[in-house]
This record gives C-alpha cells, sequence and structure tokens, in this order.
C-alpha cells in the first residue's frame, strides 16, 4: 500500500479529468493525495456557459472550484503559484528544486505528474519534465514511484502500451462530481469530447468512455 | 460581461487618453487546437502589463461584433473581433471576444492600475 501520494499537474481540473479515479482509490484505502498544482488557469478560453468569467475574475473563480473539487476527492491541495501557460518559460531547474523542497517534506510513495512532450499542453509537458527532474535529483534510496501520465493522440504509438491501466468506471460517478466542480471548464470541455466520439448519444455516455480508464506509465530512472 | 454598448466603450476609452496606462492584449485559439483537429494551428499572443499613452481612442463596428484602435505618439494598438465588455473593479476597461460557445478569442483591456500578475 502506498504511504502518501503526491499528484503534479498545472492546472485546476487536470487533476479531476486525468486521475480522479485513481485518487478516490487511494483514499478509500485509506492513503493520504496531495495535489500541487501549478497555476490557476488564469488563462483558460472556457468563461463558463453561459460565460460568467471574465479574464480578470477567472483565477478567483478557478481557485473556488477547485478548492470545491479536491473537498470532494478528500485531498491536500497546494497551489504553487506560477501563471497559466508560462512554466515552459521558467527556469526549469528552479521549479525542480521548488518541486523537491516540497517532495522532501511530504515524503511521498508515490508521485504521478504528465508524461513530458506527450501531455499536448506545454504546462503539462514543463510541470512533468520539471516533477521528474526533481525526483530525479533526490538520493536513489528515498525517491518515490514515479507515474507519468500522456494523453497526446500518439503515445501509444510511440510510447507503447501503458504500463498502469486503471479502470475506474466504478467511481465514475464521484470523479464526474469532481469534475462538475470546475463549472466554468467543465462543459466546455465535455462538449470536446461529445463532438469527437459519434458513437456515444449523449455527453455522459462520451465522458464515460474517455473518462472511464487512468493510464500511466512507470518512470524508469537510469542510475 | 456584457454585449459592447458603443457609445459607452467610446466615452470610456477616452478617459484613458493621454495618460500612462496598463494594457493586456492577447488572442488565443487555446492549448488545444491541433490536438482536437490535426489540420489547425495553435496560434496566439500575449501581453500584460506593458505601460503605453494614446493619443486616440476609437472603436469601430455595427451591431455585434467591433474593433478597438488606440494611435500612439509612435506607433498603434488594434484588437478586432471584440463583442463584450465590463468595467471591472470601477476603473479597469475589459473588452473581450468571444466564440459561439463563450470561449475567449481575443481581449483587449486598459487600466490606470496594473492587473494582478
Ligand atoms: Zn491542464
Amino acid at each position: 500500500m502506498e504511504k502518501h501520494v503526491v499528484v503534479i499537474y498545472p492546472h485546476p481540473d487536470d487533476e479531476s479529468f486525468g486521475a480522479a479515479g485513481t485518487i478516490i482509490n487511494f483514499r478509500n484505502q485509506g492513503v493520504p493525495v496531495t495535489y500541487l498544482c501549478g497555476t490557476l488557469g488564469e488563462m483558460g478560453r472556457n468563461m463558463g456557459s453561459p460565460t460568467f468569467a471574465n479574464r480578470e475574475t477567472l483565477p478567483y473563480i478557478r481557485k473556488k472550484e477547485l478548492l470545491a473539487a479536491c473537498n470532494v476527492l478528500d485531498i491536500e491541495l497546494k497551489m504553487l503559484g506560477y501563471r497559466d501557460k508560462t512554466i515552459e518559460y521558467e527556469d526549469r531547474q528552479e521549479v525542480a528544486q521548488h518541486l523537491k523542497g516540497i517532495l522532501e517534506t511530504i515524503k511521498p510513495s508515490l508521485v504521478i505528474t504528465h508524461y513530458p512532450d506527450h501531455a499536448v499542453h506545454p504546462d503539462h509537458n514543463a510541470l512533468g519534465a520539471a516533477a521528474i527532474e526533481a525526483v530525479r535529483q533526490m538520493d536513489k534510496e528515498n525517491r518515490p514511484t514515479l507515474w507519468a501520465q500522456a494523453i497526446s493522440n500518439n503515445h501509444i504509438e510511440e510510447l507503447g502500451d501503458p504500463d498502469i491501466k486503471n479502470d475506474v468506471t466504478e467511481h465514475f460517478d464521484k470523479k464526474m462530481e469532481a469534475i462538475l466542480c470546475h463549472d466554468s471548464q467543465a462543459s466546455g470541455i465535455l462538449g470536446n469530447f461529445k463532438k469527437r466520439d459519434e458513437v456515444a448519444d449523449d455527453v455522459k455516455e462520451a465522458a464515460k468512455r474517455r473518462l472511464g480508464k487512468e493510464q500511466f506509465y512507470h518512470w524508469h530512472f537510469d542510475d | 460581461m456584457k454585449p459592447i454598448e458603443k457609445e459607452n466603450v467610446q466615452a470610456t476609452l477616452e478617459r484613458f487618453i493621454n495618460k500612462d496606462v496598463y494594457i493586456h492584449i492577447e488572442t488565443t485559439n487555446g492549448a488545444y487546437a491541433s490536438h482536437f483537429n490535426d489540420k489547425a494551428y495553435n496560434v496566439g499572443a500575449y501581453v500584460r502589463n506593458a505601460t503605453v499613452r494614446f493619443t486616440q481612442a476609437k472603436i469601430v463596428g455595427d451591431g455585434n461584433v467591433y474593433r478597438v484602435g488606440l494611435k500612439m505618439e509612435k506607433g498603434w494598438i488594434y484588437a478586432e473581433g471584440l463583442t463584450d465588455w465590463v468595467i471591472h473593479e470601477e476603473e479597469k476597461l475589459l473588452l473581450a471576444g468571444h466564440d459561439r460557445e463563450g470561449r475567449l478569442m481575443v481581449s483587449l483591456q486598459i487600466s490606470e492600475t496594473p492587473f494582478d500578475y
């Protein structure tokens, strides 16, 4: 059993769309989970449907949504304070040092982050790379296990089959509850699934097909 | 935000003329454009809290979609596709253009005090 799980993603909603079912599994086993959320999604395009946010109010709205989702998932939250869409321009080593300091305090047994170059959004790729660098720099005997999540269209072709496949359909309702906390973003993103999935007859079906499985690659270090 | 009211926006723009003001200007089609459609491109530009001074300001357009141009001593700033506006925190003018789904595509914001980080 894991001792403590740390999830490192850049945006409010990455945790709910990407790993909510996995998180719920750990929480059901009594494993503490901490979410290190990189930004407040300040640059999101979705402003609610119908719109209720603007560029200046969005960070405050998304912060409230994030707190609500973490409450549903019953996890600790630490906000890292970067600005949306700028993480790749930050100094990689500085971000890695920042994360390493936090990891050395929490001492997790497992870290979950995005797979660099296979996570589509530049913030996902950059924070994933910094998180992996942070774990790499830890003493080998203290390093947590690392799972990296790929979401690029070609990741199976290029990386092979993910070695961790969590079927989370049994937690689907609670996962949706966490996703729907992100009210300003959820309908826009769920609508996109529906548009791309001609088989599903409604948004919920499309979401179930897309979100019922959570997959990760076990990250191996050279040394 | 609410649909642009041309006369009110024009009057608000004029309040910033010949003052040192902070500008936020961006265009975006999102970070996922080419992920969801391999024929699409990700494009965008972003400036936040640059200080500028303009001598003329004009909103142009009819009905739903507007353009705003600001003339500076040595250049221009303009944004097109603007549909909505609001005065934020009593003095910041926020203008934005949204698509049919309510997603932000372009924004132009002017303030005498800096925007948050
Ligand atoms: Zn994200």
